[in-house]
């Protein structure tokens, strides 16, 4: 993470530090505990929610559509009321505090920028609101259109924006009133791929560069691992594990994380000793420290970790599998294997090593290391 | 000869878009002129003759219409149509008035029902006004008279005196008016709440403006192109209204319609009809034109489409 800030810091302009550095300001942990949202009779949105956000932190709130990180998130913004349970922000509880009296700011899916207000008027809304004087209002304004680089365009309508400036403007709606938490419900899903892979990047940037903590909502893991500190995996309304991205996606806490994550091979284990399993795939040793009491659960094996064709080392162990799809990415190939009629997706980095066929029989090497023991 | 070809053949084009702009713009242009421009040139016309027996309108050209309308008569100055221009102004902008604030809030409400609720709340507002408006009218007679249940109620209340009933009054106008010109206001104001996303709503909140301030600077400016439209749907008809004073104010809360419909039936003065008819246009561009000027200023220099 200090190499991160590292380079950023390099990398930047130098103006944009300055104002940076001026911007930079005490940020807020949050804590939640007990959490607890129904709609209606029998729609549980969030079952019971126990999370500690640390201040300053890039914080992500992972899971698939109807899990509860929207909810979770319009709780802490005060948009949603939670039947029960206790949140504090900055160490104040807040759960009874009605939204325009928490210092949070909310970056909406759709934006919600007033079309009937200028950008700059929009910009200024919410120091309006708070009653900051004109002066003081017209110069942050300023600073944050310079700063979004969006300066000339303060006075049009937000009609006559696109998607790209529509976002950046509503960042800094929210930022320009200086929150200690900042809530950003999937704010790059409307934008293009191209688009989107750049504001990632951004945003993280100005995370660590402003230090205020932020909760972003996203269902996409890619997204979520790329910017994140830490990410919480929600499903059902409840957390089903909260880690840093490579804990996530190395050693996921169940099943539906690690498929959540993108992992496609999972194989029931049916039978484990000290040191090895049986699955489907066939017996595979394990490094003792995956060692579990009782024989049950997954084995998580990563396709990158892989290796096909060429000599297995010793202490490796060994299958045997055939070439059924290969799929052609460029930085990399995906191949499609069954072993003993079960299928197995490999990953190879494309280093001009050669390309298996369709059709061939390969020999497979894995590590004991990199497998993992995934509970059910 | 190239040249004489294409010139002909733009004359040619010339010819048929002539012929084409003849052929689109005539019926609506004859339309106009046949049953707007000549009547309103010989209503004013008439404006400005005199008035001869049985009311006709005869030469020589006089300002006398004017005179009479503006109170000047044989008995010196009378204040009795300024009284009824007063009162036609007066109940206008009451009745709009209170239809604003009667359709914002039902406006508001069917936007927050279920989608396939709101065709269904529309057309129960609309629905009434399919009925004659004359036999709605009576029909507001038979509740507001004397004796009726409502009229004692008001009575024991003692908001009328004995035995006067809610109608004939200023009051049952003022009501027949708001009654019959409420769908007019909350079509208009639902279409701009439709429009409205709900997260601009929370986006205020969340910039620290209590719901009071969400209000006022996050929606109400965003319905206020269709509350503009709404008044002039309701204050121009209004305005003119001759049915509704005439059954529910009973002579005693005459409006200019009335005024003018009388000159041209039972009082038989032509001119005089015509001149107040012609007050009655210039009143109206007045209330237009001012429209314009608040709906420019409050929607931010938006041009707001009246």
């Amino acid at each position: 993470m200090t190499d991160l800030t590292n380079t950023v810091k390099t990398t930047d302009r130098a103006d944009v530090t300055d104002t940076a550095s001026r911007d930079k300001r005490g940020a807020s942990s949050i804590r939640m505990q007990g959490l607890r949202k129904q709609f209606g009779r029998d729609s549980v949105a969030l079952a019971g929610v126990d999370l500690d956000i640390n201040a300053g932190e890039f914080f992500t709130l992972l899971g698939p559509s109807g899990c509860g990180k929207t909810t979770l998130l319009r709780i802490l913004a005060g948009l949603e009321e939670a039947d029960d349970g206790q949140l504090t922000i900055g160490g104040k509880d807040v759960i009874d505090m009605p939204p325009h009296r928490r210092s949070v700011n909310t970056v909406f899916q759709s934006y919600a920028l007033f079309p009937h207000l200028s950008v700059r008027d929009n910009l200024a809304f919410g120091l309006r609101m708070r009653g900051e004087p004109a002066a003081e209002r017209d110069r942050k304004v300023a600073e944050v259109a310079e700063f979004i680089k969006l300066g000339s365009l303060v006075e049009r309508r937000v009609d006559q924006l696109s998607g790209g400036q529509k976002q950046r403007i509503a960042l800094a709606r929210a930022l320009v009133c200086e929150p200690d938490v900042l809530l950003l419900d999937e704010p790059l899903s409307a934008l293009d791929a191209g688009l989107r892979g750049q504001l990632q990047v951004e945003l993280q940037r100005l995370q660590k560069r402003l230090g205020v903590t932020f909760v972003f909502v996203t269902h996409d893991q890619d997204e979520a691992m790329v910017m994140s500190d830490r990410i919480a995996v929600l499903d059902s309304g409840i957390i089903q594990q909260v880690g840093t991205p490579s804990e996530i996606y190395e050693h996921p806490a169940n099943a539906f994380v690690a498929r959540f994550m993108g992992h496609d091979n999972l194989f029931a284990i049916t039978a484990s000793e000290s040191n090895w399993v049986d699955t489907g795939l066939g017996r595979l040793q394990l490094d003792p420290a995956e060692q579990r009491d009782t024989p049950d659960g997954w084995l998580l094996i990563r396709p990158e970790t892989l290796e096909l064709g060429g000599d297995v080392p010793a202490d490796y162990n060994r299958l045997e599998g055939t070439v059924e799809e290969r799929l052609y990415r460029g930085s990399r190939i995906e191949y499609r294997l069954t072993v003993n009629d079960h299928p197995l997706t490999a990953v190879a980095g494309n280093l001009g090593q050669r390309i298996h066929d369709v059709g061939d029989r390969v020999t497979i090497g894995i590590c004991p290391e990199d497998l993992v023991r995934v509970a059910a | 000869m190239l040249q004489t070809s294409q010139t002909a053949s733009r004359r040619h084009a010339v010819v048929s878009e002539t012929r084409h702009l003849l052929f689109t713009v005539t019926p609506g242009a004859a339309w106009i002129i046949l049953f707007l421009v000549l009547p309103s040139l010989y209503l004013m016309a008439v404006a400005f003759m005199t008035n001869g027996p049985y009311g006709l309108p005869q030469l020589p050209l006089s300002l006398s219409s004017f005179e009479q309308l503006a109170g000047v008569g044989f008995l010196g100055w009378s204040p009795g149509n300024l009284y009824t221009l007063l009162r036609s102004l007066w109940q206008t902008v009451v009745a709009t008035g209170l239809v604003v604030l009667v359709a914002y809030p039902i406006a508001y409400y069917i936007t927050t029902c279920r989608a396939r609720w709101r065709p269904i709340m529309l057309l129960l507002v609309v629905v009434p006004s399919w009925t004659n408006q004359v036999i709605r009218t009576f029909g507001w007679m038979n509740l507001l008279a004397p004796g009726t249940p409502l009229s004692n109620l008001a009575e024991m209340m003692g908001l009328i005196s004995p035995n006067m009933g809610l109608y004939p009054s200023n009051f049952a106008v003022t009501l027949g008016l708001v009654y019959n010109f409420l769908p007019f206001m909350v079509l208009p104001l639902y279409a701009a709440f439709e429009k409205l996303d709900t997260a601009q709503v929370e986006a205020a909140q969340d910039l620290y403006a209590k719901p009071v301030r969400a209000f006022w600077h996050a929606v109400f400016p965003q319905t206020l192109p269709g509350l503009l439209a709404g008044v002039v749907l309701v204050a121009i008809p209004a305005f003119g209204m001759y049915v509704i004073p005439e059954l529910l104010g009973g002579g005693k809360a005459m409006m200019l319609g009335n005024l003018v419909a009388t000159q041209f039936s039972g009082g038989s003065n032509w001119p005089l009809g015509a001149a107040g008819a012609i007050l009655m246009l210039i009143a109206t561009f007045i209330g237009l034109f001012a429209m314009r000027r608040i709906g420019k200023r409050l929607g931010g220099g938006e041009e707001v489409v009246i």
